[in-house]
């Protein structure tokens, strides 16, 4: 693990009445991709922004490298932000954008040309100097807003969700090409996005948020595969949460169904909240699940089949390669280690988001 | 046929630019370029070298300088603290600098120099506080604070119009990459609102050029200008051709102002105004 390089401790903020952050505490490690992660509103930009330097917390410390920076404006600090629409000097050509930060920090011409090459290879844009904003794609501009910041050699990178506003392909092209970047600069990255396939591509950390509250913080691995909560396993991904009540450690009834599982120490006959992922789950034949139903409906996704399954009342949502008519009569079948036991949630920022966006 | 009917709709208003503005420029142009007697002549053009045409000229490009630069000196800060301001707030107050241009301007500078003569409202409220009463009416600082009152709002406009489309969080990128208030301002507020600056002094400078009304009523006919002069010739000397010959050497004074200030503006953020 590297040193701590950014600390939040015990931040409160809030707009007009409204709490966005509540006794909020986190750090961030040097040279680590870390993405803020959660639906909007959950304080995930707040918190960039305070970083930054553009709010200011109501009370609590923000602490880089070990000093205070809570009232430092934003001009003082080591940190440089890409900011979701861009934001480039519409009034200077490229070479100009680039070059703002180092002109003011009174950088000598020779240098200044040298790192504009230099961010403009890096970014893959060569030869763009003396073109006018304008007349860039989204793509394009969102590169030049990287390089504007990072000629800088900041020691932090805040992102605001800066591939919001590109389509598809371009937004997994620059997904690469971030993680690529991180690899080459050897700086930190804090990255917010509400999109969850973003963080678990690029991340090295990822901290899941709702509501003003950290919710997980983990690598991507830990986040899909041991959500904590069933906020978390709803928003990473597809899951399926139902009621269940742990029987005893190692023995979970799901729909009135005992079923074998890993997870310990949660007492005995305590309900509880059971997550399984769509793809972890197996149609066979109707005998040889722990449970049998039938299928609802049946959707191409391109590398999957979305199959809803109704069995004992609940709608299993099933994705499989296998293709399989609506009407059928199946088995599910789920293997123990893929079953995860949650605890109910203790309140509202912890439940699943009803509406499946 | 489509077409021509969609040209027939445009009939009006060319009618109306062939009636209102071509016409009256040939006839000016006619009028400037010969003598009673129809003959040819470069004389009415040549006459602004006349010593008491010239001054008039010099002075009313000094005074619609002066105009503008303290329209421009009082509109910058202004907009810059009305863009700060909640939007609800923001909108009540440009209400409260427009609603002056709803009434009729004569009548407003006419309320000017009852206020501003001798024995008017201003200096009885000095005296009675023990200040010697200060004599303004009838000079040329009168005639240029005239102007400014009339012109302000051509200039605030445009101004505050430009500050408000620029985005926060290219403020922000600036803030974010070093700058302070002051290179804030030189190297992004002011280059991104210089479209705004350019209409606004163009909207205000040409019509103080030009102006006679102002000069009338809060000079008293001893701030003469040149168009006070062109007034004259029209409606007292009856000397057409003196007034056209004068108004064409105003006019390309007005084109070559406004074609300077054009050739200062980057292409990019045009505006229609000019």
């Amino acid at each position: 693990m590297g040193k701590k390089l950014i600390e939040l401790q015990h931040i409160h903020k809030s707009y007009n009445g409204t709490q966005i952050l509540d006794d909020f505490n986190i750090y961030f490690n040097e040279n680590k991709f870390l993405t803020l992660l959660g639906p909007s509103g959950c304080g995930k930009t707040t918190t960039l922004r305070l970083i930054g330097g553009f709010e200011k917390p109501d009370s609590g410390q923000i602490l880089f490298d070990g000093r205070d920076i809570t009232m430092l404006p934003p001009n003082e600090r080591k940190v440089n932000t890409v900011f979701q629409k861009y934001a480039l000097f519409t009034h200077m050509t490229i070479a100009e954008n680039i070059a703002f930060g180092l002109k003011i920090s009174k950088k000598s011409k020779a240098y200044i040309n040298d790192k504009i090459k230099y961010a403009l290879k890096l970014v893959n844009l060569d030869g763009f100097e003396n073109r006018s904003v304008d007349s860039l794609s989204g793509g394009q501009q969102q590169r030049i807003a990287i390089a504007r910041a990072i000629v800088n050699e900041p020691k932090v990178l805040l992102l605001d969700e800066p591939l919001g506003a590109l389509d598809l392909k371009l937004r997994q092209d620059m997904q690469y090409e971030l993680i690529r970047l991180k690899n080459e600069l050897g700086i930190t990255f804090i990255y917010v996005t509400h999109d969850q396939e973003e963080a678990l591509t690029m991340s090295d950390t990822i901290a899941v948020m709702n509501q003003g509250y950290i919710q997980q913080i983990g690598t991507p691995e830990d986040i899909y595969n041991e959500p904590c909560n069933a906020f978390v396993a709803d928003f990473i991904g597809d899951s399926n949460i139902i009621d269940g009540i742990m029987l005893e450690d190692k023995l979970v009834s799901i729909l009135g169904v005992r079923h074998a599982c890993e997870d310990t120490g949660f007492g005995h006959n305590q309900p509880v909240d059971v997550v399984i992922r769509p793809e972890d789950i197996e149609l066979v034949e109707p005998a040889e699940g722990f449970l049998e139903g039938d299928i609802t409906s049946v959707i191409f996704k391109g590398v999957h089949y979305e199959i809803e399954v109704l069995a004992n009342g609940f709608e299993w949502l099933v994705h499989t390669t296998r293709f399989f008519p609506v009407g059928a009569h199946v088995g599910l079948q789920v293997i123990p280690f893929n079953i995860q036991i949650m605890h109910k949630p203790e309140s509202s920022d912890e439940r699943a988001v009803e509406s499946d966006a | 046929m489509r077409k021509l009917k969609r040209q027939l709709c445009a009939g009006p208003y060319i009618v109306w630019i062939i009636g209102f503005t071509v016409l009256p420029i040939l006839m000016i142009l006619y009028y400037a370029f010969t003598t009673p007697d129809n003959r040819f002549t470069m004389e009415n053009i040549l006459s602004i070298a006349e010593p008491i045409h010239f001054k008039a000229l010099l002075l009313s490009l000094r005074l619609a300088l002066e105009c503008t630069v303290l329209c421009l000196l009082l509109s910058y800060p202004l907009a810059m603290i009305l863009n700060g301001l909640k939007i609800k707030k923001q909108s009540f107050i440009v209400f409260i600098f427009v609603l002056p241009m709803w009434m009729n301007f004569m009548l407003r500078i006419l309320a000017w120099q009852m206020l501003l003569s001798n024995n008017g409202i201003i200096n009885s409220i000095l005296q009675t506080f023990g200040f010697s009463g200060i004599s303004i009416l009838n000079t040329p600082a009168a005639v240029v604070f005239g102007m400014v009152y009339d012109f302000l709002p051509f200039m605030i406009l445009p101004i505050y119009n430009s500050l408000v489309r620029i985005r926060t969080e290219v403020i922000e990128a600036a803030r974010d990459l070093g700058a302070n208030d002051i290179i804030v301002f030189f190297r992004i507020i002011l280059p991104l609102t210089m479209s705004g600056v350019i209409s606004g002094i163009i909207m205000v400078f040409v019509p103080a050029l030009t102006s006679f009304v102002i000069s009338d009523l809060l000079g008293g006919g001893k701030v003469l200008l040149i168009g006070n002069v062109i007034e004259q010739s029209f409606m007292q000397g009856m000397n057409w051709n003196l007034g056209s010959g004068l108004s064409i050497v105003l006019m390309v004074f007005v084109i070559a102002s406004m074609a300077f200030m054009n050739s200062h503006t980057k292409e990019t953020e045009g505006t229609a105004v000019w």
